[in-house]
């Protein structure tokens, strides 16, 4: 009974906080990828409002509500962030922060960093003061994972770091990357090491890598000799894959951000505007609307089991695995979305360039949702996990 | 929502469990279609139902009934599903009960709800007129004659119409649309038992100039519309989980069967070809199973939003069962191909549930008309 009292009481406060804090600027809608707020040492802002909203939520701890005070979160219980992010809905208060410092370093240092490491580098993320990269994937080691080759000597007190990484997102706008590093070559995967690397330190370099979409949200990162201090290391020498596989699994909470983010406008919806309706008042292209409803179905339902996921976690009735069942689906889903929004958009989403198009917004979109089954994971990896881990079936 | 059963509903899943599985396993169904029984159900079967208090689950408490809602009528209709019993459950114990409690007066409430609590009597609602659902445009006509009702028309796939106490016929009036409870026997009533390709019930009704009296209409005839239409969603809410129950049940045997059959020297469940067949179908059921409880608790919170999530949930629930039935057998080889084999019971429930009050082609229209495109 107290608690729910004083969960309503959390409730009221909170709602007064963030009518009095969040900039009416920051309650718009996001309108493309480019009014996420990423934070860090070399980020623009976009507005006063959005560093403001940062600045408000970040000295809060809301940035990481979960996380504890001592570490610059917000100490709030699951219930109270659930309340927090349910009034955050309400009145359509943006995401103040995004990064892959919030998503997955943050969760494996609460779990594996030292306390030494977990105050250094948990605040400066949930003030959006630092941005992390991922370097996880190597030229030769995608799917197989386990199989990189980036090697870290030990000289001293330092590890010095050679070899290269791909995919790294945005590691031209991050300050720092944390890295599966090799430091021992005679095991697979139990020699592996999560290292912190520093992106300014001498013999990084990045270079970024164009793709379909015209855009380069991801790099190839060079090491070359790259010296990192042994106090950077995570977890146990040679125990880096431990840390690696719990941080993937806390890519679940990513893509159950993703679907509490924000709701995408309903694809009927949009085709509806795109092509008119007929003298029944439904849209003027039978074949597509039909295609749409079964995609709306598919929608809906994904979003309802992401909700069930989650408090079968909750409640401790989830397998682990089941984050790789979710993730093959919700990729599969976003791909169909943009065929169809490809196919509601018609000429008009045809078009690369200028302001009708918001700079071909649709298209590169479109484009950019086909990474969604290979990043993170194939779709076909998750399914070997998802007929492994969840229903038993034998094999590697 | 709870999306994760709680203590009492766990409670009720797995009393229906147990009974169904001693009283009622898919050998139950094979007895009656090889025994061409004339009922096409077991009474001892039905009045279980009625002790063990799943035929009271939708009627109010003053009438003898628990008041429970669609959720625990799912939930027992998911079992159902897991061993394809052949009840008046749904007929009688959810159309039939639902229409009572809501739309009857009080002394149809009398004669009817507590015998249907008690598993004591079987009702049918009649509403298809062709071979594809559509309820808006009903052919079968109701005119007001001599203080009460003449009504002329003919119903299809009416469950369990041959062996009803009474049927709910839905027809179109001046005004509205009519429910009107016709007993068996009447002058004019004709019921046919079609004998269906899942051995489950259904008849064929002819009505000419059948005259009933006032006092056989549920509820007024401007709102039977919506009556119809509430019941039609409770119905397909309480399909859609008799179709995961079932879809559940060929996903358990066809994985057991992966981890048992070897060709090639090894586990076929070791291909990934197959491995990943199933991946995708376990998949399949979470998205039903957890549209499935939202539509239900949306409809027992009676939130606007409902009518559509129940077309969606039946529409995903059909689909999913569907591939989990085509699989079933496809997994299983030429042994699935077999009568002797129960694979094939739930590949034609599975059919007939689909087609019950709306495929999934109906029922995406539907939702997409709802969503204004």
């Amino acid at each position: 009974m107290n608690d729910t009292v004083s969960l309503d009481e959390f409730r009221a406060e909170t709602r007064a906080w963030l009518q009095a804090n969040c900039p009416p600027d920051m309650r718009q809608p996001m309108k493309s990828e480019a009014d996420v707020c990423w934070g860090g040492r070399r980020f623009r802002f976009q507005s006063e409002a959005q560093r403001q909203w940062l600045q408000r939520m970040g000295e809060r701890g809301w940035t990481v509500p979960t996380w504890p005070r001592e570490y610059g979160g917000g100490g709030l219980t699951r219930a109270q962030a659930a309340v927090l992010r349910e009034e955050m809905a309400a009145l359509k208060c943006r995401v103040p922060l995004q990064s892959f410092g919030i998503w997955m370093l943050g969760p494996a240092l609460l779990k594996y960093g030292s306390e030494e490491q977990k105050r250094q580098y948990l605040p400066p993320i949930a003030r959006g003061e630092i941005r992390w990269c991922q370097g996880y994937s190597e030229p030769n080691a995608g799917s197989d994972l386990a199989s990189l080759a980036t090697r870290a000597e030990v000289d001293g007190d330092h590890f010095v770091v050679s070899g290269q990484k791909i995919w790294t997102s945005y590691a031209d706008e991050a300050d720092w990357i944390f890295c599966l590093v090799r430091t021992d070559t005679a095991k697979k995967h139990t020699g592996i090491s999560f290292l912190l690397i520093d992106m300014d330190s001498p013999g990084v370099s990045t270079k970024p890598i164009r793709l379909i979409s015209g855009k380069s949200p991801f790099c190839e990162t060079f090491f070359d000799g790259v010296r990192v201090p042994m106090a950077n290391l995570v977890g146990m020498l040679n125990d880096g894959w431990t840390v690696a596989k719990y941080l993937l699994q806390h890519e679940r909470e990513m893509i159950g951000a993703i679907g509490e983010r924000s709701t995408p406008r309903p694809v009927g919806r949009v085709a509806l505007e795109a092509i008119g309706t007929d003298a029944q008042g439904r849209l003027d292209d039978p074949a597509l609307r039909a295609e749409i409803a079964r995609f709306e179905v598919d929608e809906a339902a994904f979003r309802a089991w992401m909700k069930m996921a989650g408090e079968q976690a909750r409640t401790g009735e989830a397998s682990p695995a089941l984050s790789s069942a979710l993730k093959y689906y919700g990729a599969e889903l976003n791909k169909r979305r943009w065929e169809l929004m490809m196919a509601a958009g018609g000429a008009d989403a045809l078009e690369w360039e200028g302001e009708r198009s918001n700079e071909g917004a649709a298209a590169r979109t479109w484009l950019r949702t086909k990474a969604n089954s290979i990043e993170g994971g194939t779709s076909e990896v998750q399914l070997n996990v998802v007929a492994k881990r969840i229903l038993g079936l034998p094999g590697v | 929502m709870s999306w994760v059963l709680d203590e009492q509903r766990r409670m009720l899943r797995d009393s229906a469990q147990a009974f169904l599985s001693e009283r009622a396993p898919v050998s139950h169904l094979r007895a009656l279609r090889d025994t061409a029984d004339a009922r096409g159900y077991s009474p001892a079967l039905w009045r279980g139902f009625g002790e063990q208090g799943y035929a009271a689950t939708l009627v109010p408490e003053d009438h003898g009934g628990l008041g429970l809602g669609v959720c625990e009528a799912g939930l027992i209709a998911e079992q159902i599903g897991h061993v394809l019993a052949p009840t008046p459950f749904f007929g009688t114990a959810v159309l039939a009960a639902w229409l009572l409690a809501r739309a009857g007066s009080a002394a149809q409430q009398q004669a009817w709800l507590p015998r249907i609590a008690a598993g004591d009597a079987v009702l049918a609602l009649a509403v298809d007129e062709g071979p594809k659902h559509r309820p808006a445009a009903l052919q079968t006509r109701a005119l007001r004659s001599g203080g009460g009702w003449r009504l002329d028309g003919a119903k299809v796939l009416v469950v369990d119409g041959h062996v009803a106490d009474a049927l709910i016929v839905a027809a179109q009036a001046d005004d509205g649309v009519a429910l009107l409870l016709v007993p068996a026997g009447t002058p004019g009533l004709v019921v046919e038992r079609t004998v269906m390709v899942d051995a489950h019930n259904a008849a064929r009704a002819t009505l000419t100039g059948v005259q009933v009296g006032d006092d056989a209409r549920l509820g007024p005839v401007a709102e039977g519309r919506a009556r119809l239409d509430g019941v039609l969603d409770v119905g397909r809410a309480v399909i859609a989980s008799e179709l995961l129950g079932l879809a559940d049940e060929v996903f358990e045997r066809s994985v057991g069967y992966l981890l048992q059959r070897r060709q090639f020297d090894r586990l076929i469940g070791e291909f990934q070809a197959l491995q990943h067949r199933a991946a995708e179908l376990f998949c399949d059921l979470e998205l039903a199973r957890a549209l499935v409880r939202q539509a239900q608790a949306a409809l027992d919170a009676g939130s606007a939003d409902a009518p559509r999530l129940v077309a969606q949930a039946k529409a995903r629930a059909g689909l999913s069962a569907n591939r989990a039935v085509q699989e079933g057998v496809q997994l299983h080889g030429g042994i699935g191909m077999t009568d002797e084999l129960e694979i094939g019971f739930f590949m034609k429930r599975a059919r007939v549930l689909q087609e019950l009050l709306g495929d999934a082609g109906y029922l995406m229209d539907r939702a997409a008309v709802m969503a204004g495109y």
